[in-house]
């Protein structure tokens, strides 16, 4: 009977380096069906939210132009004895895209919250 | 008039914004610290200085000018310079940070892997570049001449100087200083003279007929005003997004959080201040309408305390305004000349000089080849001319940026269509209006306003373009779109591309 130790054989895996196949972030990193369901959800969460603050300004200050033409009433109106329209483009405006700005900040991190909680760092 | 005051407020500036340039020089060294200071930047001074380098001679002395002369429809200019922030926090702000793309240039490269992309993109923003530093030397020169009767010419030699020993010499960390500086000095000398001039108009009591005309306290007055309203909309709330010297800024932040974070900043510095232009065009409708029929108004915000309150009072607060107005050029001018500088030494010299050499003969070239532009042009209202580079933005990096950053089926010739048509066909327009072409009509109408004819057809071309090579898509897609929408704490593949001259994730 041969006394000598076997060879030494190294075991590898053609996935060195490569986290436990099971986690979110190494479906995502291979591009695999399940990689791409999370990647687009997230995608389109945050496009929903910037498309939801895009109407929103499209509705109310891309609107004033045609509320200006249609209504003379509204164009010749004063309030505190400035002009309506004055008041809106030259004051109001300002703190309202503000508030957008600060509520569109929030609700994008939390989605990024959410995305971190899935994938989680590892 | 006595302008020994406006000409040691001027010079002031000047050396101050020298002085804090050679401090910054002690500092920069490396091919990054010129580009981009090596983004060892807090987000309050970045929105500082994002704010500075924005409020340019269009906001500062432009808006009062269109104000006095044209009235309500006027104040869509600093709205749309404002909520072009927000469109711009919305769809772009984290994605370009996490891109690690510092230049437009770099994301059109990084986007559609293709080179090509690369340098129609480096065109544009020369274009863009020059677009806009042409109105920031103009006004340079035009209040030269208001505050001391100079020749038009020194004013935009005494800025292209400045901004070229700066640039040269300092880099951008020196610059992130001198911007943040300058907003606040912005701020402060538009605020302070206005605070005596109204309270001179409260006890004065005036009012004209001109205060009350219906064709200016009135909004959408005029032919085409619809189109023309919603034209420049369309430009600024788009264009905010493709201007050079403000994507240079993204990369500045940290990571996409503090993008956003900044963006939100800078939104709030500009709503400040842009409650106080028109105010001087009020109070310039009140006690200088002669300035419309001398086709003077463009300087309005420097003639109210000379005319109002005069004396030595008056004079102090033109030299302050005047300081303002010459850190908005500065400020707007340095930017400009950095981006512009940065695109043409890495693409055009990048092969023949080293990086920091490159950049600063690249600088220098741009800054003298806009100077020698503003000599042969001839003047558009300030805030006109720079609204016009916001419309060639709007026709060109918008789409890229929105398409690219939203949408996977973008490919590097789609893209490319749509940059050379959306890029071509507005940058005719302005090019013609700025040479002085208005033709009566329609066809007038879009080309003094063209955003809303060019802006959809270079969104329909990028779109089809790519649609017709959709078999083209670039290869490492996946990875593209994890790196630009995915939070940097988490760890994953975002590819390898790196922009050349970075230093740093």
């Amino acid at each position: 009977m041969n006394t000598e130790p076997p060879r030494r054989v190294r075991v590898t895996s053609p996935r060195t380096g490569r986290p436990r196949a099971t986690s979110v972030a190494s479906e995502i990193d291979a591009q695999t069906a399940v990689g791409e369901i999370y990647m687009r959800s997230l995608m389109r969460v945050q496009l929903r939210l910037a498309l939801t603050v895009a109407l929103v300004l499209a509705l109310t200050l891309g609107m004033l132009p045609v509320l200006f033409e249609l209504s003379p009433p509204v164009r010749r109106a004063t309030l505190f004895g400035v002009p309506l329209p004055w008041l809106l483009l030259g004051f109001v405006v300002y703190p309202f895209l503000f508030a957008l700005a600060w509520f569109y900040v929030r609700r994008a991190e939390r989605n990024e919250a959410a995305f971190n909680d899935l994938v989680g760092p590892r | 008039m006595n302008d020994a005051f406006a000409i040691v407020a001027i010079l002031t500036v000047s050396l101050v914004t020298l002085a804090v340039g050679a401090f910054g020089l002690r500092i920069s060294r490396t091919t990054s610290d010129f580009y981009v200071a090596s983004r060892a930047i807090s987000p309050a001074l970045n929105a500082s200085a994002i704010s500075g380098e924005y409020l340019s001679a269009a906001s500062f002395l432009g808006v009062a000018g269109l104000v006095l002369a044209r009235g309500a429809d006027m104040l869509w200019y600093p709205v749309g310079w404002t909520a072009g922030y927000l469109i711009l926090l919305v769809f772009v702000a984290a994605p370009l940070r996490r891109s690690r793309a510092y230049t437009l240039p770099d994301f059109a490269e990084f986007r559609v892997e293709s080179v090509p992309a690369r340098k129609v993109a480096s065109a544009l923003v020369v274009l863009i570049g020059v677009l806009y530093l042409v109105p920031q030397f103009q006004g340079a020169g035009l209040t030269l001449r208001t505050l001391t009767g100079a020749p038009s010419w020194l004013g935009a030699v005494v800025v292209a100087l400045v901004v070229l020993v700066n640039v040269v010499s300092g880099g951008m960390r020196s610059i992130t200083i001198v911007q943040a500086f300058q907003y606040w000095l912005k701020l402060v000398a538009l605020t302070f003279p206005l605070a005596f001039l109204l309270v001179h108009w409260r006890r004065d009591g005036r009012t004209t007929p001109g205060l009350h005309a219906t064709d200016w306290i009135e909004p959408m007055q005029g032919h085409y005003a619809m189109y023309l309203t919603y034209s420049l909309i369309l430009a600024t709330f788009l264009g905010t997004m493709g201007l050079p010297h403000v994507v240079v800024r993204f990369y500045t932040n940290r990571d996409g959080r503090a993008a956003r974070r900044t963006t939100v900043a800078v939104l709030g510095m500009l709503s400040v201040f842009y409650l106080l232009p028109p105010l001087y065009g009020v109070l310039g409708r009140v006690y200088t309408s002669d300035l419309i029929a001398s086709g003077k108004t463009d300087s309005v915000v420097l003639e109210l305390p000379g005319r109002l309150l005069g004396g030595s009072a008056g004079e102090l607060l033109t030299a302050l305004l005047g300081a303002g107005a010459f850190a908005a050029f500065l400020s707007t001018s340095s930017g400009l000349v950095v981006s512009v500088g940065g695109v043409i030494g890495q693409d055009l010299l990048g092969r023949w000089f080293d990086g920091v050499t490159a950049f600063r003969i690249a600088g220098a070239v741009g800054a003298l080849v806009t100077l020698g532009l503003t000599l042969l042009s001839s003047g558009l209202a300030v805030a006109h001319a720079v609204e016009l580079a916001f419309a060639v933005a709007a026709s060109t990096f918008c789409p890229l940026l929105l398409l690219g950053i939203w949408w996977r089926g973008l490919t590097a010739r789609g893209a490319i269509a749509g940059l050379v048509v959306g890029g071509g066909l507005s940058a005719s327009a302005v090019l013609a209006t700025m040479l002085g072409a208005s033709p009566a009509g329609w066809f007038g109408a879009v080309l003094a306003q063209p955003a809303l004819c060019t802006v959809p057809i270079a969104f329909a071309t990028m779109i089809g373009g790519s649609l017709l090579t959709k078999g083209r898509l670039p290869a490492h897609l996946g990875q593209t779109m994890v790196r630009l929408h995915t939070p940097e704490d988490v760890e994953l593949d975002r590819g390898n591309y790196h922009p050349e001259g970075a230093v740093g994730g």
